[in-house]
């Protein structure tokens, strides 16, 4: 028996190519490893290896010819009883490349959440209550979860002795002890790796970066390694881990200290995004993420670590990642907004009903996966729709919003989508251009005036 | 990983259902025998699959990229020989030799370079992309440098849970000098986490020789400032490299730190199937397979020990017919099924 050396394809992109030189001739005995020709393909010469042992027997095609189509018999070598099983399968083979996909099957890229009654009934709360801040919220969201599981523990700058840069995690140090509060050095991309490789080795981790804008240094490990592996390793390797972190502008902190990451991280499979606004969203979201098997992004705000709001008193409360939130009921326009847009979407709204417009105010607080359903049905209602963040523009939150509205409610619009955003600038320093860059109530009402046709000055 | 005998080895090749590594003492033991048959015939089964890997890539029947480990095969199976069970392996994309010596599936690695169901990843990761839970083996990383701060963290688990376990990290000679590696040996040592940095230097990164990339080529020696100690190993050589394993580990494992080793290896191959090795001549590669190849090395080795050609000529067909095997399942294993596209995205939360 024999086997065939067929032309080799010797790139990804490779589908002819020169036979260029013959380095055997009939009868050689030649061992697995041994060049044996040489061929030129559109970017390079390259050897060609033999991968059997045995006696060349036939050089089929001739050296010096042009444009052999890969997968063609070139040359045929006596056989080696091993492999009688691989030449069987190899002359079953046809050169022809075959289609990778054969029939994709097309869905919505971001999947609507599930909704059910049980949750809806879970969200409601009469039990008591404690006023406290959000930061306090979250503080106390990791305590509860890290109290009854011990595979959970949180890394970061500062979070340990010195309490958090921002004393979210006040106090954890104490009770917990420093093999579950640590301390790491100022090295983003690493301790972003090293928290991933925990998860992987079934430990939850919690990653505070002191601002999200230090997390690009870690970027490649929070999408090439936490959010893809999942997909990658068909479905055994999952990553429940919590990055975490003040997100957006703070105050006269300038470009580099002062970007809002939403639609970096919703941008990418594989990853949950999640931004509250609320003390009790906070906690609530906070512990779901902290319970998801999931890769978690959890951004926060500087600005509303101090604010104070109720929250239900015990520690079984889990907001849900994936809905958002109605916290304003309306009937003439839709505002969406996350984090500290919705108080100032809430501020507008106040100012429009003044002025006979009621506007209905959706807290996303999940980006992704984004609870479209709601904000349909919103839309439904109030056939306008502006959508508020503190983020860039162009790409933003706001502009998949409208893009799936429009897919899913074009015909119940009666004005253009309207988006109410940070300004398309690097975040300036100065008191007054910060202060014209960040996005304000009074645009949002500008916006509404204009959707529902208001004629006269505002 | 030793069989009771090697008999019994080769009446039932072991593909997957190896003998447990459990905990040992193997410091100052000496290889016996069947450990010696054991690492000739896993670095064969290694060569054999890569050299069949080239083959099927030249018919078209893997795609992309495709990074071979003929020539390096020394250096996985003697560590693996080194170690025990439950320590975990994280490595780069030139995954195909860790991923069967840590006693993974034939059939499932070549299917999943074939892009089939069968593979590993269900013929969604691809060459550079496998893992197994069950064998401990955590990829497969196609980033440069990436598994690095991975392989620290699967150290800083084993510490956690107190387990015992020792972290393998293997990073190549390119890797070593990217900004991760050195934000890694800083909080391994620091923290003194039980991980093994073998730094497989085969003297290319990518088409860039060691000295023209590499200021200070003694890549051991890098991590000295961290206070990590580093030894500089023959890579070609199965059995110091074994050596070098056994003392590095049981470093490790008793507590004192991570430890860094530079295996001095060589590919034969170029960096990737598409790269023609204009970097380097004939001459040098046809004298490093002559002169030291790993497989040779300890046939010889093993011969002069008394063990019939006969026996290693059985090992030979045993391998050639697992190789067989795999590939027929690579070649016969449909796509994935369009349904899978959607999912292992995230894993599902029941509600």
């Amino acid at each position: 028996m024999s086997n065939e050396i067929k032309m080799p394809a010797l790139s990804p992109t490779m589908t002819e190519g020169i036979l260029s030189k013959w380095l055997v001739k009939i009868g050689d005995e030649i061992r697995s490893g041994d060049v044996i020709a040489e061929i030129e393909t559109d970017k390079a010469t390259m050897e060609v290896e033999a991968v059997d042992d045995g006696i060349v027997t036939q050089l089929v095609v001739e050296e010096g010819t042009q444009a052999v189509p890969v997968g063609t018999v070139i040359a045929t070598i006596s056989g080696d009883s091993g492999y009688e099983l691989e030449t069987k399968s190899q002359n079953k083979e046809t050169p022809q490349v075959e289609p990778r996909i054969k029939s994709p099957v097309i869905e919505p890229v971001v999947a609507p959440a599930k909704r059910d009654v049980t949750l809806a009934q879970v969200m409601e709360w009469d039990g008591p209550v404690k006023n406290m801040t959000v930061r306090e919220a979250l503080r106390d969201a990791m305590a509860e979860e890290m109290r009854v599981d011990d595979k959970i523990f949180i890394m970061g700058e500062e979070v340990a002795e010195y309490q958090g840069a921002y004393k979210v995690t006040q106090g954890l140090l104490d009770e917990f002890g420093e093999k579950r509060v640590i301390d790491t050095p100022i090295t983003e991309h690493g301790f972003t790796g090293l928290a991933v490789g925990a998860a992987f080795g079934d430990l939850r981790p919690v990653v505070e970066f002191m601002t999200f804008n230090f997390s690009m240094q870690a970027i490649d490990q929070i999408i090439n390694s936490a959010a893809k592996t999942l997909y990658m390793s068909g479905g055994q390797m999952g990553c429940p881990i919590v990055f975490r972190g003040p997100n957006g502008a703070a105050s006269r902190v300038a470009a580099q200290h002062s970007q809002c990451f939403a639609s970096w991280y919703a941008h990418c499979p594989g990853l949950k995004v999640v931004s509250p606004w609320s003390a009790a969203d906070a906690k609530g979201l906070l512990k779901s993420a902290i319970r998801d098997p999931n890769p978690v992004i959890f951004l926060e705000n500087e600005v509303m670590y101090g604010q104070s709001f109720d929250v239900p008193d015990t520690d079984e409360w889990l907001v849900p990642i994936g809905r958002g939130n109605i916290v304003r009921e309306g009937s003439d326009v839709t505002i969406t907004a996350f984090s500290i847009m919705v108080g100032k979407a809430l501020e507008a709204a106040e100012i429009l009903s003044e002025k006979g417009i009621e506007a209905e105010v959706i807290d996303l607080r999940t980006l992704r996966p984004l609870d479209i359903e709601l904000i349909v049905n919103s839309v439904k209602k109030t056939n306008r729709l502006i959508s508020c963040e503190e983020g860039f523009p162009f790409a933003g939150i706001g502009a998949e919003l409208g893009m799936q509205v429009n897919e899913k409610a074009f015909d119940y619009l009666d004005a253009p989508i309207m988006r109410v955003t940070g300004k398309d600038v690097p975040m300036p320093y100065a008191a007054n251009l910060e202060a014209l860059t960040l996005p304000q109530s009074d645009e949002i009402v500008q916006a509404a005036w204009r959707v529902c046709y208001k004629d006269e000055e505002i | 990983m030793a069989p009771k005998s090697n008999q019994t080895r080769v009446k039932n090749p072991s593909k997957s259902g190896r003998p447990p590594k459990s905990a040992r003492n193997l410091v100052n033991q000496k290889p016996d025998r069947n450990t010696l048959l054991t690492m000739h015939r896993d670095m064969l089964l290694i060569r054999r699959f890569e050299e069949k890997a080239g083959q099927l890539y030249g018919m078209g029947k893997i795609g992309g990229f495709c990074h071979l480990y003929i020539g390096q095969e020394a250096v996985v199976v003697g560590l693996q020989s080194a170690n025990v069970d439950k320590d975990s392996v994280v490595t780069s994309y030139r995954d195909h030799g860790h991923m069967l010596a840590c006693g993974m599936e034939p059939s499932g690695v070549m299917s999943e370079l074939t892009g089939r169901a069968a593979g590993y990843s269900k013929g969604k990761g691809g060459s550079m992309h496998m893992f197994s839970r069950e064998k401990n083996f955590y990829g497969g990383h196609g980033i440069v440098g990436a598994q690095v701060p991975i392989g620290a963290g699967l150290g800083f688990a084993h510490k956690y849970k107190d387990d015992g376990g020792v972290a393998m990290t293997y990073l190549g000679d390119g890797a070593a000098n990217q900004g991760q590696v050195y934000e890694t040996f800083n909080m391994a040592s620091l923290w003194k986490l039980p991980v093994i940095f073998v730094i497989e230097n085969n003297q290319y990164a990518m088409g860039t020789s060691t000295p023209r990339s590499t200021a200070g080529t003694a890549l051991y020696e890098r991590g000295s400032a961290y206070g990590i100690v580093g030894k500089q190993v023959d890579g070609m050589d199965v059995l110091a490299v074994r050596e070098a394993g056994i003392e590095a580990i049981e470093y490790a494992r008793s507590g004192k730190g991570p430890y860094i080793l530079e295996m001095k290896t060589y590919r034969y191959r170029g960096h990737s199937m598409s790269d023609p090795a204009k970097y380097r001549t004939r001459e040098e590669v046809d004298a490093m397979r002559k002169q030291h190849d790993p497989i040779d090395h300890l046939r010889d080795l093993l011969l002069r020990e008394g063990v019939e050609e006969a026996e290693l000529k059985l090992q030979d067909t045993e391998v050639k017919k697992i190789i067989s095997e795999a590939t027929d399942i690579a070649l016969e294993s449909p796509e994935p099924s369009p349904d899978e596209l959607y999912t292992d995205i995230l894993v599902e939360v029941a509600e």
